[in-house]
């Protein structure tokens, strides 16, 4: 096991790799003046000159990525010129606030539509699976930004169970339970997709498993029907899903994009989507980057969770 | 003496090993080695083998789907490779291939009158009213009512899919057909209606034929000259009666003493465990050492070669210590001694 | 194609959705010749009008701007360019599917990296970089969606390829011929091309989503193009005050993405074989029972023979598919003493398996459904009693082997604990002492180190190991009755030759009964005492091995027993039955292998025909059995 996680990590390293020379290549293939990009248009000559030394814009392209390449393994990822602070602090500050809307919603799309995978699964035909059925239907169909309006509407402004907007609130806030009630209505949107996906796929892989053959054996033996489904069945369905679950976290940081608009959450999205709109070059790779990284070890995880779950893989 | 239209020598098929990127090194996996045969015109070669031995292999590096790591197949003296060089379809129009499963070998979305016209087309140059001629002759001779070749392939049964796949064999005019198990996946009624066609076809064609088959009852029926195959190697090789009266191979005695037969003496098993070898870490010396009754120290140590048997004529065996006299099923192990 | 529409019409929520798209592609089609107010000229004083406004049917936004006339105009821009996505996005993924996963090798490698790459990405974020790089924009917004599920189209597609590249009719081309490039276009595409029509329509609501979702975050169309997404976004400003103008494109997304989901699900399941034939449906926990009340024996219980251990009487299991009913077992009856071997021979889709299933109602359910019949147990009908009832007797009274022993052991259990959970069902046992008693019983089946092999899971045994734990599982409860279906099929000779030994010791130590299900006849005089003979759902011929081999009765048990061919007797050339056994959906009247029966006469194909007993323990279902002599025949009682 630890001789495969390692060989795994080590086999991150290529795709790391690629990615930060795909990320690169957003500030190269932009067209004009990177450096006047980088500054905005109302930068000074001097300054112009200077950064374009710094990052070796007169070399040719394979050593300009290097000489960028070694300035981000330092932890330098530049900085905003229309936040006027360094990429890595803004990033981060504002990954956190992703991550913890991200996550929250991962939780949940997980529960929800593992167990209403499940429960469709088990009951297929029957009412709660054709009414499951229907809702995942909607689910995946529903924009999701359009969802977090009506939520916004109806719980925030009709029924003012929750706030409108924000990551916690203006005057006194700060605290854990401010933040879930921030949290509750954005997660519940985000999560949503990925619930329905993650439901139907569930159904789908119980419904393929319950018909293999070692589910009979387990039959045969007098196992009972919960048993059958709980600890045969469900095991076999979970280590299929692994790799779905880590699918739908990239679908999950990537709607974090909208419901963070709707929302008015601080997050890195919205973030990324001020930047490109104000072409702040270095924020958006920056973003793009430490985003991407840490997908890429997200999956790492999930996949060494499936390896751990299923002895059939070999290193 | 008749003519040896197939040369196999020193024919070996090794798959992966090298290093992988951040793995250990590791050896291949030989799925065969050094196997030496001679096929006659006009025989039918058995070779009989459990599922593991490499007869697959080998006869897929026959047809071409295969290529060999080292060792030569010549035909009628010309080496194959150089002749698949030259020309992609020769040897496609002189060595044909039946498959085991007949469904799988045929296209699921292809009407049997395109399965059968593809051969008659890219091998023979066939177009119009000739295709259309032979594509009838082809229904014909393998009793496949015409109208069947507007159908579809899951419109037929698992016997009449077969004849489909013998068929397209045959489309191309080839003198060797090689079978690979090809009634393995066939119900006994079906099974006998299927070794008949092939029979007769065998006749009418001057076919040769390469019979590959874990079933040592029906390799028996229907061929001249049987090998017998274990771990990659011919272990032994005669003609059929002298092999089935005389097995000399400890191990092909274990084959007949373990087919049950109807209404037959009781089968014996082996006291240890029936395993392979690990093919990545193979034994050094003879391959079925382990599991042989008979095996001395030697066994272990060295190869044994397949040479021929003194005073047995076209009879060759890999072992040793081979085992004498005739074999009978009422013996009260499969190592018995014969009386001489 | 008639089909898939037919079948694609027959699902009502797929018809539903697919009106509903019509509808919304026709207007968008037909949105220039519509009496509509130009969907992108303002009028200040007109701003915010509620929907049913005078002049505006939908109201204004802040612009002053008609939104019906930007709805319709919207929705042609978006319907236009999530096709556009969706269409690129297929045709470029499905061409590298396919060439990766022909090819494979090297080319797959590269290939394959470069998609992983793009998968690195989540998602949206891969989009955001583009559109960073191209600039925001209706066009540039399009060919971000479409990059960005380029590799769910090649993944996809390379997987499904890969799996027929290499079938062996692929090779047969290769054999006929057929070069490269004509296997890709004759071969793998038609093989393909539903996957990819049903990946493409699962994803076009998807994509046209997330070009909607870019135009809201002002990526996308640019103003004061309308395009759903867009408006969405303008309206989003406005949420509180006026919410109509938010509400009405998400709705309009919302109906459209909806209906192509619907049609997409449509679609998958009519090109799906798998659905097609209803087998992704769960089998339920036992076998649905139905029978009709016009047995013969229905009346009389209990009138087995005291010896019996288990007594089958007129058992008739259907499969119900569609409008199709196939009577795979057809009124069987057969009694099983203790410390019996009964073997069950015949040909595939004899129904010899599905009768050994029916015994504990395990045969799968849909489609299979038991209609006729009694079992008896101990004086019980196992036909008659509750799941919970019908639990406490598997395993325990009656355990099975099954044919092939990597499909029927848990994947990811091991074998140890698969041993300890079938102890434990039946027996007080604590966890250490059922994994002691798995181990000795791991031992008494021969598996040598058996404290070892528990640890192991069911992939690290080989196949005459693994059929070893099964036989160990079957022996967990001591049942009294083993029903072992083709236990030895799936394995090679030498390794059958064990395990049949094993079998027999068994059987003789613990006095076990088994009924075992085979189609080898050399198998069966190896272990079975009696064999019942069946021929499309129906024993033809019952008695005890060696007179059944010696002088079988049925013709078809003697031509069955004559197209065998014997090892050691090269000569004796197998003679084929003509012919194929009837479809069990259309089975004849009469004898059902008259017409592949040289001997038959007229009065084979009418009415019943009985099982008959003939001589010593034997019973026949022929009208004139083989080697009686004829007065014999007219004497016997039915």
């Amino acid at each position: 096991m630890t001789r495969y996680a390692l060989r795994r990590l080590l086999m991150t390293l290529p795709v790391l790799l690629g990615l930060s020379v795909i990320v690169f290549m957003i500030m190269s293939l932009i067209p004009g003046d990177p450096a006047m990009a980088i500054l905005g248009s109302y930068a000074t000559p001097e300054n112009l000159a200077r950064l374009r030394a710094d990052l070796g814009l007169d070399l040719p392209l394979p050593q300009q990525y290097l000489v960028w390449l070694g300035n981000i393994v330092q932890g330098d990822l530049g900085r905003s010129f229309t936040l006027n602070r360094p990429v890595l602090d803004e990033v981060m500050e504002r990954f956190s606030a992703t991550l913890i809307l991200a996550g929250t919603s991962l939780v949940i799309c997980t529960l929800v539509g593992v167990a209403a995978g499940i429960i469709s699964a088990i009951r297929q035909y029957g009412w709660a699976d054709r009414i499951i059925t229907l809702l995942v239907l909607v689910g995946i169909s529903v924009p999701a930004f359009w969802l977090g309006m009506l939520m916004i509407m109806l719980f925030a402004v009709e029924l003012r169970w929750f706030p409108v907007s924000g990551m916690y609130s203006i005057y006194g806030g700060g605290g854990l339970t401010d933040l879930l009630r921030h949290l509750a209505l954005p997660s519940i949107a985000l999560a949503v997709v990925a619930a329905g996906v993650i439901a139907r796929l569930t159904r789908s892989n119980m419904l393929e498993v319950m018909r293999q053959d070692y589910i009979r054996t387990a039959r045969a033996k007098g196992l009972d029907e919960s048993r059958v489904v709980l600890r045969h069945a469900f095991k076999v369905a979970l280590v299929n899903l692994i790799p779905v679950i880590g699918v739908q976290a990239g679908f999950v940081i990537g709607g974090a994009v909208y419901i963070e608009t709707v929302f008015q959450w601080p997050g890195i999205g919205r973030m990324l989507v001020n930047a490109i709109s104000t072409r702040d070059i270095l924020l958006v790779q920056g973003g793009v980057l430490v985003v991407a990284a840490s997908y890429v070890l997200f999956n790492l995880c999930a996949d060494l969770l499936q390896h751990w779950l299923d002895p059939r893989i070999k290193a | 003496m008749s003519e040896t239209l197939l040369e196999i020598r020193q024919l070996t098929r090794t798959f992966g090993g090298g290093r992988r990127w951040l793995a250990p090194a590791h050896p291949g996996v030989h799925a065969v080695q050094q196997v030496d045969l001679d096929v006659q015109r006009g025989d039918t070669l058995g070779i009989v083998g459990e599922s593991g031995c490499g007869k697959s292999t080998l006869a897929r590096m026959l047809v071409g789907l295969d290529t060999p790591s080292s060792g030569s197949i010549r035909y009628s003296g010309v080496d194959l490779q150089r002749l698949r060089r030259r020309d992609r379809h020769a040897l496609s129009r002189r060595i044909q291939y039946v498959f085991q499963d007949p469904l799988s070998s045929l296209n699921p979305r292809k009407r049997v009158r395109d399965i059968l016209a593809a051969p008659l087309r890219y091998l023979r140059g066939l177009e119009g009213q000739a295709l259309e001629r032979r594509l009838g002759e082809l229904m014909e001779v393998v009793n496949l009512r015409p109208e069947f070749i507007t159908r579809y392939p899951h419109e037929f049964s698992g016997g009449q899919a077969q004849r489909i796949g013998i068929a397209r064999a045959l489309a191309a005019e080839p003198e060797v057909l090689v079978l690979d198990e090809p009634v393995s996946a066939l119900d006994v009624s079906v099974q006998a209606q299927v070794l008949q066609l092939l029979r007769r076809l065998k006749r009418e064609f001057d076919l040769t034929y390469l019979f590959i088959s874990h079933d040592l009852s029906v390799v028996e029926t229907i061929s001249d000259r049987i090998a017998v195959m274990y771990f990659g190697r011919i272990i032994e090789q005669a003609t059929a009666r002298q092999l089935f009266q005389y097995p000399a191979h400890p191990y092909t005695r274990l084959l007949l003493g373990s087919a049950p037969v109807p209404g037959g003496p009781p089968i014996q098993a082996e006291a240890g465990d029936a395993e392979l070898p690990d093919p990545l870490a193979p034994p050094p010396g003879c391959a079925f050492a382990p599991r042989c009754p008979r095996a001395r120290d030697e066994c272990r140590g060295e190869l044994p070669t397949l040479d021929k048997l003194p005073g047995r004529a076209d009879h060759h065996a890999a072992c040793l210590y081979p085992a004498e006299g005739s074999w009978r099923r009422f013996s009260t192990t499969n190592t018995q001694e014969g009386a001489g | 194609m008639k089909a898939f529409i037919e079948s694609l019409a027959r699902n009502r929520l797929a018809a539903f959705g697919a009106i509903v798209l019509l509808l919304l592609v026709l207007l968008a089609l037909i949105t220039p010749w519509l009496p509509l107010a130009d969907p992108d000229i303002t009028f200040p004083a007109n701003r915010l009008h509620p929907p049913l406004s005078e002049g505006n049917l939908l109201g204004t936004d802040a612009l002053g701007r008609d939104i019906l006339s930007r709805l319709l105009w919207g929705l042609r821009v978006s319907l236009a360019v999530g096709i556009a996505a969706s269409l690129v996005a297929a045709l470029i993924g499905s061409l590298i599917g396919i060439v990766s996963g022909y090819f494979g090798g090297r080319t797959d490698n590269i290939l394959m990296r470069g998609i992983d790459m793009l998968m690195a990405f989540p998602y949206i974020l891969l989009a955001l970089a583009i559109v960073a790089v191209l600039g925001p924009g209706l066009m540039n917004a399009l060919y971000a969606i479409a990059i960005v599920n380029i590799p769910f189209f090649a993944r996809n597609i390379r997987g499904v390829t890969v799996g027929i590249a290499h079938r062996e009719f692929i090779d047969a081309a290769r054999l006929s011929g057929k070069g490269d490039l004509r296997i890709l276009a004759s071969e793998i595409l038609p093989n393909v091309l539903p996957v990819i029509v049903i990946t493409l329509s699962t994803t076009v609501g998807w994509m046209i989503l997330e070009t909607a979702g870019l135009s809201f975050l002002g990526l996308g169309a640019q103003p004061p193009q309308a395009d759903l997404g867009s408006m969405l976004g303008e309206g989003r400003r406005m949420m509180i005050n006026a919410p109509h103008v938010a509400m009405l494109p998400g709705l309009v997304i919302f109906i459209l993405v909806m209906s192509i989901n619907l049609l997409g699900d449509g679609v998958r399941d009519a090109l799906d074989p798998r659905l097609k034939s209803g087998a992704l449906s769960r089998p339920a926990p036992m076998t649905r029972i139905r029978r009709r009340l016009t047995g013969k024996h229905q009346d009389d219980a209990g009138t087995s023979p005291a010896s019996a251990l288990l007594t089958v009487d007129d058992l008739h299991t259907d499969f119900e598919m569609g409008r199709d009913i196939y009577r795979a077992v057809n009124g069987v009856s057969f009694t099983i003493h203790s410390n019996e071997c009964l073997g069950l021979v015949g040909e595939s889709g004899s129904g010899k398996s599905v009768t050994a299933l029916s015994l504990l109602g395990l045969v799968a359910s849909p489609p299979g459904v038991i209609t006729g019949g009694r079992i008896e147990m101990d004086g019980r009908d196992l036909l008659g009693l509750s799941a919970r009832e019908m639990r406490r007797i598997r395993g325990k009274d009656v355990a099975y082997v099954f044919q092939d022993p990597l499909s029927t052991l848990h994947p990811l259990i091991r074998v140890g604990d698969q041993l300890v959970e079938a102890i434990r069902l039946h027996q007080p046992l604590s966890r250490g002492a059922a994994r002691e008693l798995a181990v000795t019983l791991l031992g008494q089946v021969r598996i040598p180190n058996p404290q070892r092999r528990a640890e192991q899971y069911p992939h690290q045994l080989s196949g005459g190991m693994r059929q070893r734990v099964g036989i160990a599982m079957a022996l967990a409860n001591d049942p009294r009755l083993i029903v072992a279906d083709e236990p030895t099929t799936a394995l090679d000779v030498t390794v059958q030759a064990q395990a049949l030994a094993l079998i027999q010791r068994l059987r003789e130590d613990k006095g076990t009964a088994v009924l075992f299900i085979t189609h080898d006849f050399g198998v069966v005089s190896q272990v079975c005492d009696r064999v019942a003979v069946m021929y499309a759902g129906r024993i033809v011929e019952v008695g005890y091995t060696a007179d059944i081999l010696d002088a079988p009765r049925h013709p078809y048990t003697r031509r069955l027993i004559d197209c065998v061919p014997r090892l050691g007797e090269p000569d004796n050339e197998p003679t084929a039955i003509p012919g194929l056994p009837p479809a069990a959906n259309a089975l004849p009247e009469g004898c059902a292998f008259a017409d592949r029966c040289d001997l038959a006469e007229a009065a084979c194909r009418h009415g019943e025909i009985e099982l008959i007993a003939t001589d010593a323990g034997r019973q026949v279902r022929c009208i004139k059995p083989l080697g009686l002599p004829v007065h014999a025949r007219a004497g016997v009682a039915p």
